[in-house]
């Protein structure tokens, strides 16, 4: 993963970002969100807030947001906290992207037990589609970042795009869902794998059969 | 008390202390770099690693560790010799190889530890790690790549500067300390930093590349840049003082002083007197000393004679003026030159009774009518810490950005008659309550109603004295012990129109009043005084001549001569003996000695260091109405030496007004 | 003797039925909480211990135990806090996801009844930001539990109020450490604390704190339903109870399974897994418990007992359960320096040696998985992990350290191999 940076503080990006402000919908979830801890401990809910932003600026720009300095400013007096305290949060935290990200956020797992089983397969299809790591596409679609363990590993290998995992992948099913993502589908979530419903062995259960068909009640038989 | 036992030695150290605390007790020295005694306990520099049992069987950081009954501590064990070593070797991989151009150089932990504790030879066979400079502002210089990330310097602005403005953003081994979006620190105790900084990564920018600390000569002084009085290193090149730094002293700065103190002393060798001037034909022209002597006897005052003293002058200079007048036949003395007359019958009425190490104690306090911050940070730095302890702070004047929080109550000066319930509450429930009264509040008369806060809040119980008066000027205290106060204030002066006033160092005041007088400037820098002056003789600043000096406490304290005056310009004192020759007067004394002997005899208090007896408080009363101003209008500004000052210059241009001076090519 | 799927708590593992609180309850979970919070603080947490429960997050610290730690006295100044760990990042370790999107009122109704045991008020649920559908799951699913007077003020009608909060991380591996976790849900950067003070004594918001795994939390309630007998009626002594194993890497079916403690390795990937890619004589080397804990060789590991116990005799330990399989086309070498690039990118940056070390770790394990290396530099890696390892605040350093050591321990000629054919490559 490259150096993360963090956008330069310019008149421009002052301009274009000095008076952002929460949108409707997410103002009125502020309130609940910093109700969540206890009072006077409101710093607390500088990380939901600072994704929030993100999310609304991906909203706002068709991509999947980042945190201009002036958000992070605007954060900061919302928490009564110092700026250098967020900006420290926003920087240790690698979901933050301190930087425009494209619209599609293609975040493969590189991490061992992902590599075992060809996450460098998932890295090529992506290079091979002209995206690099760190950087975004010239058309502003895709945003390549290899990423540490995502906690899919029995489903190996993974890339998580955008708010969705994509599982059990293979350089072509990669490359099918990425062509579907392009054309403004919604492929399928989860595991790539024909028949696998989620982590259960392929092929027959090993245990637990009879949840399959039905909420079984195993109490009766203790 | 645990009984602990380092190295073989068995000692009672007390409750509370650290493991590391308790090693130095036993007299071993244990590195650190993150550890620092005045800031909360990182512990994440690892190098302070000692052996204990009971425990884990790893080393434990010593710092972080509390000393517990029974505990065997090695601090002399393989393990422990292994883990400095390890530790050392990481902190030096990615630190560059540039001791040889580094201002650090013979001052640096990392220097002198890996010396004692390292290994010898580096096995790193990888790059180091390059990290982008930061712009830290007019004073700090950054060389991040030296950076060993202990984050003294974040726990400082954080804990006593009380500005969080320094942080260390990102994470391993990318973690990078900087300022907010790297703009300059942003306070009055800034550059302890620097001091703070265990390596070369934050130094000093005026002294960059000025010398090695091996070449200085380092004298003890007090600063005068204020009348907290810090006590202060003077490290001199020659006749040049090359820079400034505190001395520990837990009573008065703790280890700080505030960016003025440290970085005024380049005005030191700018703008200066260094021949005597006679105002002929309107214009100030150089002169001989034997004829700026004549030009004054010339103008054979008789007793028509008055002093007013500067701001920043010891007690010895302003002793010498008082005899010198004295033998002339007057009492003409006033130091406080912008007029004030408050009633100084009683010193303990003008003093910082609590002391600075006691308002750290205040659990309520009430300041009228100062900026602290301004007017003395190092003040500022205690009222935060008493904060933190719990005390609830209330403030009249206008608002000014506290570091520690605080109810601004009014503007007005009124609300002292009539405060609101919530303030007389939690000033008479306080088991330690405070008054501050600032100069803005002298000048406007409030002295009486401030007394009256006494009484009415029980502010003098056992073991505690509330009341305190927070002055401006070095030389206010000694002044005021000494005689440089008027019934009426310099109005006094004024009224008596002396044939010749003698202004010792007055930059503050207005002399139109004094037209008709033959006025002589003695003092050291081409300021207001000086310009408004008709002789003008070239005398020592504070860091030329030894002297006495008593702060806003009452706090008698010693300063040494660090360099010569340049030029022609004399001691004071020598000066001030030398008018009387040429005036045809004695002043009984012939050496500096005999000068401290008789002050001594005339005023005990001055020959001894420590807090002066003052007696009791009087009793107050009256009232206090209006609004009004603080007198520090530039924090970087408010003394000649500090207007002479480039790089004080530069930071009030930049800091507090704005002027932009990123050194994107530096 | 198999663990019978009516013994298994987590029975919508695969989420072939909904998560819902409905199904939840048709399901057993729910089922009069108020009655198992009747039991008394005591009564549950000596259930617990009796259970042999350990904690489930890697370290295996016993669950009752670490509960009594908490003040007896409650304190309306310093409430106390339970503080749910899902911020699961350990390379291998994919259990918690299945728990939080498949079964969340198993957690919600654990945070119950364990916040009641030790006194708190209430319950942060740190999920790793990541998580991002499966954080959506547990929002829903404790909204749900509220609606039902279930959580919240009278929780269960045992006139107990009790709090359940969500917090998302946000992509910080060391979060996952309790005391950095506390300074994450405080605003902070996920730095670790010093300890002392520990968080039962001083954690979040200065307030007591425990720190408790999902499994640990999610696995209480069925314990004190089937009774501590029950639970540690399964596995070795001293290694008590059911575990999800996630099984990753070169297996036939990578899984996550619930099975009994101490169950061997061989007979877990065999009945589970079908097999190891390639046949047994195909396995080289298998980390059982997560990236932080040492490889065991492939001929050691079928009759290890997959348990604490079992993993430690190994020279490794069970950590979380999450074993990775590698057979013998893996580039072993890289597979180790990979985990090191992890714990380099994931250092928190606070204490020096890790924070220098782990960079210099991975860089020269990338030479030595060119070969391009002098012998002499396995030694001094193997010095500087020792360097590391126990020198630092948390454990972070020390599952930096391990996994080299592993390797070092293993397959030191495999090391040596590539730096002479590298030196050989080079003199031709």
């Amino acid at each position: 993963m490259a150096d993360r940076h963090l956008e330069p503080d310019t008149p421009e990006l002052r301009a274009r970002w000095g008076n952002w402000t929460w949108n409707e919908v997410n103002a009125k979830k502020v309130p609940d969100i910093i109700a969540r801890y206890p009072e006077g401990r409101q710093r607390s809910a500088v990380m939901p807030l600072l994704d929030l932003a993100q999310r609304q600026i991906g909203a706002e720009t068709q991509t999947q947001g980042w945190l201009p300095i002036p958000v992070m400013e605007y954060i900061a007096k919302e928490l009564d906290m110092p700026v250098i305290r967020v900006v420290e949060v926003a920087s240790f935290y690698t979901m933050y992207n301190l930087v425009p990200v494209g619209r599609f956020h293609v975040q493969v797992c590189g991490t061992t037990p992902c590599m075992l089983r060809g996450s460098d397969d998932l890295l090529t299809a992506c290079k091979a589609r002209g995206m690099s790591k760190g950087h975004n596409s010239a058309d502003g679609l895709w945003t390549l970042t290899e990423v540490e363990c995502m906690g899919n590993c029995a489903s190996a290998p993974m890339v998580q795009i955008n708010d969705d995992n994509y599982e059990d992948l293979t350089a072509e099913r990669l490359n099918f869902v990425l062509d579907e993502l392009a054309a403004g589908r919604e492929p399928k979530a989860g595991t790539q794998e024909p028949g696998r419903h989620t982590v259960e062995p392929v092929g027959a259960l090993s245990t637990l059969k009879q949840m399959v068909s039905e909420n079984h009640d195993y109490r009766g038989e203790w | 008390m645990p009984k602990v036992t380092v190295d073989g030695v068995e000692l009672e150290v007390p409750a509370g202390a650290t493991v590391l605390q308790a090693c130095e007790l036993a007299g071993k020295e244990i590195p650190r770099f993150c550890y620092h005694e005045r800031l909360s306990i990182a512990g994440n520099c690892r190098m302070c690693l000692v052996e204990v049992a009971p425990g884990p069987p790893k080393p434990q950081a010593s710092c972080a560790l509390p000393a517990a009954e029974g505990q065997t501590i090695r601090t002399d064990s393989e393990m422990v010799k292994k883990a400095r070593e390890g530790v050392m070797e990481f902190l030096l991989i990615n630190h560059p190889l540039d001791c040889p151009i580094c201002d650090q150089g013979g001052e640096c932990d990392l220097q002198d530890q890996s010396v004692a504790y390292g290994r010898g030879a580096s096995r790193y066979d990888e790059h180091k790690r390059a990290v982008t400079e930061k712009y830290m502002g007019p004073l700090i210089k950054t060389t991040m790549t030296r950076c060993i990330h202990c984050t003294r310097c974040v726990r400082f602005s954080e804990e006593v500067a009380g500005v969080d403005e320094i942080g260390a953003l990102y994470r391993g081994e990318n973690m990078q300390i900087t300022t907010y979006l790297e703009k300059a620190a942003h306070h009055e105790m800034s550059a302890n930093v620097i001091d703070l900084c265990p390596v070369g990564a934050l130094t000093s920018k005026p002294y960059a590349f000025e010398a090695r600390p091996w070449e200085l000569k380092k004298t003890l002084g007090i600063d005068v840049s204020d009348a907290t009085g810090a006590n202060i290193r003077i490290d001199s090149r020659g006749r040049e003082v090359l820079r400034v730094l505190p001395r520990i002293n837990d009573d008065v700065n703790e280890e700080w002083i505030s960016d003025k103190a440290r970085y005024q002393v380049d005005g030191l060798t700018k703008r200066r007197l260094d021949r005597p001037w006679i105002r002929r034909d309107g214009k100030l022209q150089a002169a001989t000393w034997d004829e700026a002597f004549a030009a004054i006897a010339k103008v054979k005052p008789g007793a028509s004679v008055a002093a007013v003293a500067g701001d920043l002058l010891d007690c010895e200079t302003q002793f010498a003026a008082k005899k010198l007048v004295g033998a002339l036949g007057s009492s003409l003395l006033e130091g406080r030159q912008t007029g004030m007359d408050y009633d100084v019958s009683s010193l303990a009425a003008v003093n910082f009774n609590s002391t600075f190490a006691g308002i750290e104690t205040a659990d309520a306090i009430l300041i009228v009518g100062s900026n602290v911050r301004w007017e003395a940070p190092l003040v500022n730095v205690r009222l935060r810490k008493a904060v933190k302890k719990g005390a609830k702070v209330f403030l009249v004047g206008q608002q000014w950005d506290t570091t520690f929080g605080g109810e601004f109550l009014s503007e007005d000066l009124s609300v002292l008659g009539n405060l609101p319930a919530h303030v007389s509450d939690a000033l008479s429930k306080a088991e330690r309550p405070a008054v501050i009264l600032g100069g803005a509040a002298l000048a406007k008369g409030a002295l009486g109603a401030g007394l009256g806060l006494v009484g009415q809040f029980n502010l003098v119980r056992d073991g505690w004295n509330g009341f305190n008066v927070l002055h401006l000027a070095a030389a206010r205290m000694g002044g005021l012990m000494l005689g440089f106060a008027q019934k009426g204030g310099i109005a006094d002066l004024v009224a008596a129109k002396p044939k010749l006033v003698f202004s010792l160092g007055a930059d503050e005041m207005d002399f139109a009043k004094f037209s008709d007088s033959i006025v002589v400037y003695i003092g050291h820098h081409g300021d207001k005084g000086a310009h408004a002056a008709d002789i003008v003789l070239p005398a020592a600043a504070y860091t030329e001549k030894a002297g006495t000096y008593v702060n806003t406490e009452g706090r008698v304290q010693f300063a040494e001569k660090a360099v010569f005056a340049p030029g022609d310009a004399r001691e004071d004192w020598t000066i001030l003996r030398a008018l009387a020759d040429a005036l045809g007067v004695s002043v009984g004394f012939d050496s500096f000695d005999e000068l401290r002997a008789a002050m001594v005899a005339e005023v005990p208090a001055l020959g001894e260091e420590g807090l002066a007896a003052y007696g009791s408080l009087p009793a107050g009363g009256g009232s206090a109405d209006g609004v009004f101003g603080y007198p520090i209008k530039d924090f970087y500004l408010t003394n000649p030496i500090a207007r002479a000052s480039e790089v004080m210059q530069r930071c009030s241009a930049e800091l507090l007004h704005g002027e932009d001076f990123a050194e994107a090519a530096e | 003797m198999a663990l019978a799927d009516k013994d298994r708590i987590f029975t919508n593992l695969y989420g072939y039925q909904p998560w819902n609180l409905d199904a939840a309850q048709k399901r057993g979970d729910w089922d009069n909480t108020k009655a198992i919070l009747a039991k008394g603080r005591d009564g549950i947490i000596e259930e617990i211990k009796a259970s042999g429960l350990r904690g489930r997050g890697g370290a295996g610290f016993p669950t009752g135990m670490k509960w009594s730690f908490m003040p007896k006295e409650p304190n309306s100044a310093r409430p106390g806090f339970l503080v749910i760990n899902a911020d699961e990042s350990e390379p291998g370790s994919c259990k918690d996801r299945e728990i939080i999107r498949h079964d969340p009122h198993k957690l919600l109704e654990g945070a119950l009844v364990a916040g009641f045991a030790m006194g708190a008020r209430a319950a942060y649920i740190y999920i790793r930001g990541e998580y991002i559908r499966e954080a959506e799951t547990m929002f829903a699913a404790r909204d749900e539990a509220y609606a039902a007077g279930l959580l919240g003020k009278n929780a269960c009608g045992s006139g107990y109020d009790f709090d359940v909060f969500v917090h998302r991380g946000a992509g910080a591996y060391i979060c996952g450490e309790e005391t950095a976790m506390i300074e994450s849900l405080e605003g902070k950067k996920g730095q670790p604390r010093l300890k002392p003070p520990f968080p039962a004594g001083a954690g979040l918001y200065g307030c007591p704190t425990t720190v408790n795994n999902v499994e640990s939390i999610a696995v209480a309630p069925t314990i004190m339903r089937r009774g501590a007998s029950w639970f540690s009626s399964f596995g070795r002594e001293n290694n008590k109870g059911t575990k999800l194993f996630q099984i990753s890497g070169h297996v036939n079916k990578p899984c996550v399974v619930e099975e009994e403690m101490s169950i061997p390795f061989r007979e877990l990937i065999e009945r589970h897994c079908g097999g190891i890619r390639g046949g047994w004589d195909n396995l080289l080397a298998v980390i059982p418990g997560g990236s932080s804990v040492p490889l065991v060789p492939g001929d050691q590991c079928p009759d290890m007992p997959m348990d604490f116990d079992g993993c430690k005799a190994a020279g490794s330990g069970l950590g979380t359960a999450a074993v990775i399989v590698m057979d013998k086309s893996t580039d072993i070498v890289r597979a180790i320096s990979r985990l090191s690039y992890f714990y380099k990118h994931e250092s928190c940056g606070q204490c020096t040696p890790c924070r220098e070390g782990t960079g210099w770790m991975w860089r020269v394990m990338e030479r030595l998985r060119t070969g391009d290396a002098a012998v002499e530099e396995i030694d001094m890696l193997q010095q500087v992990t020792k360097q590391v390892e126990g020198h630092t605040i948390c454990a972070l350093g020390d599952a930096a350290a391990w996994p080299i050591q592993g390797l070092i321990r293993h397959f030191r000629p495999e090391l040596e191999r590539r730096i002479a054919d590298n030196v050989r490559e080079a003199a031709e």
